[in-house]
């Protein structure tokens, strides 16, 4: 089942240790990563405004957040007015029914489905199989990660976690096909072939929406394979669930957007595929469009003055493949259809900071700040980071840590104190040192010693040598007196 | 030039000799040192770690103890990041619009040591002599939050007898920030394990950066394997002569 839902099963850290264990998946990983790290920066390079692109993009999505409701009525209007008609779901479980409701009316045993993230959020997938109703995805990277009864490891290649050997063994096992090579022509051919059937005997889809334009109540998919046209023409009835921060005011603005999402996503200049509709045409497409307008937390996060700014994610996905976390421990660790820094700022706002699991993930960042570089819409990621630490850590109840960070926060306002501190660990830290380097801590910063050795804080401090020089200004011929404790470690002088 | 040190709680307690170094590199510039003794800490660790009430305390302290001063000038991209980047944020989140205004006046005149030196004072040669094999590590702050650019890479092409060799994946995250390596540490490894390989594919004697912090995380794992590879601040390297070795 692909459909994860953003409610992460254990904290972060826990959920790492075991993907960091996985080393297939890693090399897999690292291996994906670099390459669309390296071909996005050329597919950025070439484009002399780049910067000025970004800062068009997040202006137009700032503009479009603070109207919001405005352009969704105009939204629901225009689809309405091109025969289309309307939901508004609050939460995921009136999506969920939403949907199921719409297929059961047309007697649906299954849809087929083109690759969303939003239907993933609202584990769309398990809601209709609890109607009965199997849902089949046709994004190829998707229907392997349905197949293997997985869950998606990034935004836009869910199964970039899996290598091709994985994939030939699992379309052997699953769709009995017969491949006598894990050559990725041989494997998307078997896909086509399963697929295909279903294209043509299903009557049902459903997708999600990359833009809505609200003058026309047009919406737009973009996508590698083809796969979501064949789903967006080929059925009577088409469902898109849409997260309400998708609305664009008008056709021109989706200019803007149409150039920065291809480059940060697949690194390319346009992406093979990109659809529009409008409402139903009369003897073309689907006969019957519903379009489910998506809430599920987002009003909360739009009502944070800080948090906003996540709203305006386009899901290029440019985060995940630079950061270094998740190329370390995977989409998985992540628990949430969400992964990544976009998700480790998105999953804890959606699930209104009350979820302890989701609470875990703002600090799974060593805020180095490559994900901001490399957003298309200037999330200033790290900066949100930082925000809702503050907003989970005030939330909690005091804890031995928070008592610690207090008591720092008082020795360290007062230079005195702070001095006193300094003496008393100097003094304290004797059995712990050998070789001029400590090897083992207990308590909380075990964590550290486990993989890396700390330096012994050395005799001197540097304002006892401050204070101790002849004067200020008279540049001693000497060396002042080695203030390093012992020889031999690694913060010994060459 | 009269310029007040900076030279952060990290570096005073376990790296004096950077602070030494970046003293003395600015005295032999012709510059006037300064070192106010009110200085503590920048309220970094407590701001990243969630703390940011506790954080409120220092920003305020640290406002207090350089509000006069005509620069100031810290061997720490990450702390300078700190104070010009989020000090701005620290008081908006406060909703304190006195503060915002008197971390507005401060944060133009605060300087990490490379840029003060290259893009304020336009300083490449700064007469240093190191003869060694080193290689260099650019720290996230400094590259993504000062922007200092090749600042540090032009300051050691021109030290003497130092044979600079390129670090592979520079732009890489060594894994410390702060908190995060205790509170995800085998993340944090995972990262520093590919760091380290890194820096010791190159062969060098010694790898320098401009942040004791991130240095002090590569040092660990470095020592941690007995590479023989050093960790050295770029201050020191820069602040010694064939006179007076520092690093
Ligand atoms: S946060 Fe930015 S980089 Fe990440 S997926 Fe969203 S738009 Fe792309």
């Amino acid at each position: 089942m692909s459909a994860g839902g953003i409610k992460p099963a254990r904290p972060f850290p826990a959920a790492a240790r075991d993907t960091l264990g996985n080393a297939q998946m890693r090399r897999n990983l690292r291996h994906a990563t670099t390459t669309i790290r390296e071909k996005r920066q050329r597919a950025v390079d070439e484009l002399p405004n780049w910067e000025a692109l970004r800062d068009e993009a997040a202006a137009l999505k700032d503009h479009v957040m603070a109207h919001l409701s405005e352009y969704l009525l105009e939204l629901e209007a225009s689809v309405q007015a091109r025969g289309g008609q309307v939901h508004w779901a609050r939460t995921a479980q009136e999506a969920r029914s939403i949907v199921a409701a719409l297929a059961q009316r047309h007697g649906a045993q299954e849809v087929i489905k083109v690759k969303s993230i939003s239907t993933d959020e609202i584990e769309l997938n398990a809601g209709l199989a609890a109607h009965g109703i199997h849902a089949i995805e046709t994004d190829l990277a998707e229907l392997i990660v349905q197949l293997a009864e997985d869950q998606p490891s990034h935004i836009l290649v869910p199964a970039i976690h899996r290598n091709r050997a994985e994939i030939r063994e699992l379309f052997q096992r699953k769709l009995g096909a017969e491949l006598l090579t894990d050559d990725p022509k041989a494997l998307a051919d078997a896909a086509r072939t399963y697929l295909r059937e279903k294209f043509l005997s299903t009557t049902v889809a459903v997708s999600g929406a990359n833009f809505a334009v609200a003058e026309t109540g047009t919406v737009c998919v973009v996508e590698s394979e083809g796969n979501g046209r064949m789903c967006l023409t080929m059925p009577d009835v088409l469902i898109s669930v849409m997260g309400i921060e998708k609305v664009l005011p008008t056709w021109q603005d989706l200019a803007v957007f149409l150039r920065v999402l291809p480059r940060s996503s697949t690194a390319e200049r346009m992406n093979p595929y990109t659809s529009f509709w409008s409402g139903v045409t009369p003897g073309d497409g689907p006969q019957e469009f519903h379009l489910v307008l998506l809430d599920n937390g987002r009003t909360d996060v739009l009502a944070d003055d800080v948090g906003r700014q996540t709203l305006r994610c386009i899901r290029c996905s440019a985060c995940l493949n630079v950061c270094p976390v998740y190329e370390r421990t995977g989409g998985h660790a992540y628990g949430s259809v969400y992964p990544g820094p976009i998700g480790a700022i998105l999953t804890p706002q959606l699930l209104q900071l009350e979820d302890e699991n989701a609470n875990t993930l703002p600090w799974a960042s060593s805020l180095c700040g490559a994900c901001y570089d490399a957003c298309p819409v200037k999330i200033n990621i790290p900066e949100v980071l930082l925000y809702l630490r503050g907003q989970i850590s005030d939330a909690q109840p005091p804890s031995v840590q928070a008592a610690a960070f207090k008591v720092a926060a008082w020795v360290m306002s007062e230079p005195h104190r702070f001095e006193g501190a300094i003496k008393l660990a100097r003094t304290g830290q004797g059995p712990l040192v050998k070789h001029g380097a400590i090897h083992a801590l207990p308590g909380l910063l075990a964590g550290w010693t486990a993989s890396r050795d700390l330096p012994a804080f050395p005799r001197q401090t540097f304002r006892e040598w401050w204070r101790q020089r002849p004067a200020a200004q008279e540049h001693g011929p000497d060396r002042p007196e080695d203030t390093s404790e012992t020889a031999g470690n690694a913060w010994e002088p060459l | 030039m009269k310029i007040d040190l900076f030279i952060t709680c990290l570096n005073d307690a376990m790296f004096p000799r950077t602070g030494e170094a970046t003293a003395r590199l600015l005295e032999r510039l012709g510059h006037e040192v300064r070192f106010n003794e009110r200085q503590t800490c920048c309220g970094q660790m407590h701001f990243n770690s969630g703390y940011q009430h506790d954080a409120l305390r220092l920003v305020r302290h640290f406002v207090d103890t350089f509000r006069d001063a005509d620069v100031v000038v810290a061997p720490s991209g990450s702390c300078v990041g700190m104070v010009r980047d989020l000090y701005p944020r620290a008081a908006e989140w406060a909703h304190d619009d006195a503060l915002l205004a008197e971390v507005q006046a401060l944060t133009p005149r605060v300087f990490e040591l490379s840029e003060f030196l290259v893009h304020h004072q336009g300083l490449e040669d700064v007469g240093a002599y190191y003869p060694h094999r080193v290689t260099y590590h650019q720290t996230c702050h400094a590259m993504r939050v000062l922007r200092v650019g090749d600042a540090p890479l032009r300051l050691l092409q021109r030290v003497r007898g130092l044979n600079l060799v390129a670090l592979p994946a520079v732009d890489q995250c060594c894994g410390f920030g702060g908190t995060f390596s205790v509170k995800n540490p085998e993340t944090s490894t995972a990262m520093l394990a590919d760091k380290v390989q890194h820096v010791m594919s190159t062969n060098a004697e010694a790898c320098t950066a401009g942040d004791n912090s991130c240095l002090m995380h590569i040092g660990g794992g470095l020592s941690r394997l007995q590479s023989g590879t050093r960790t050295v601040h770029l201050a020191e390297i820069l602040a010694s002569t064939e006179h007076e070795v520092f690093a």
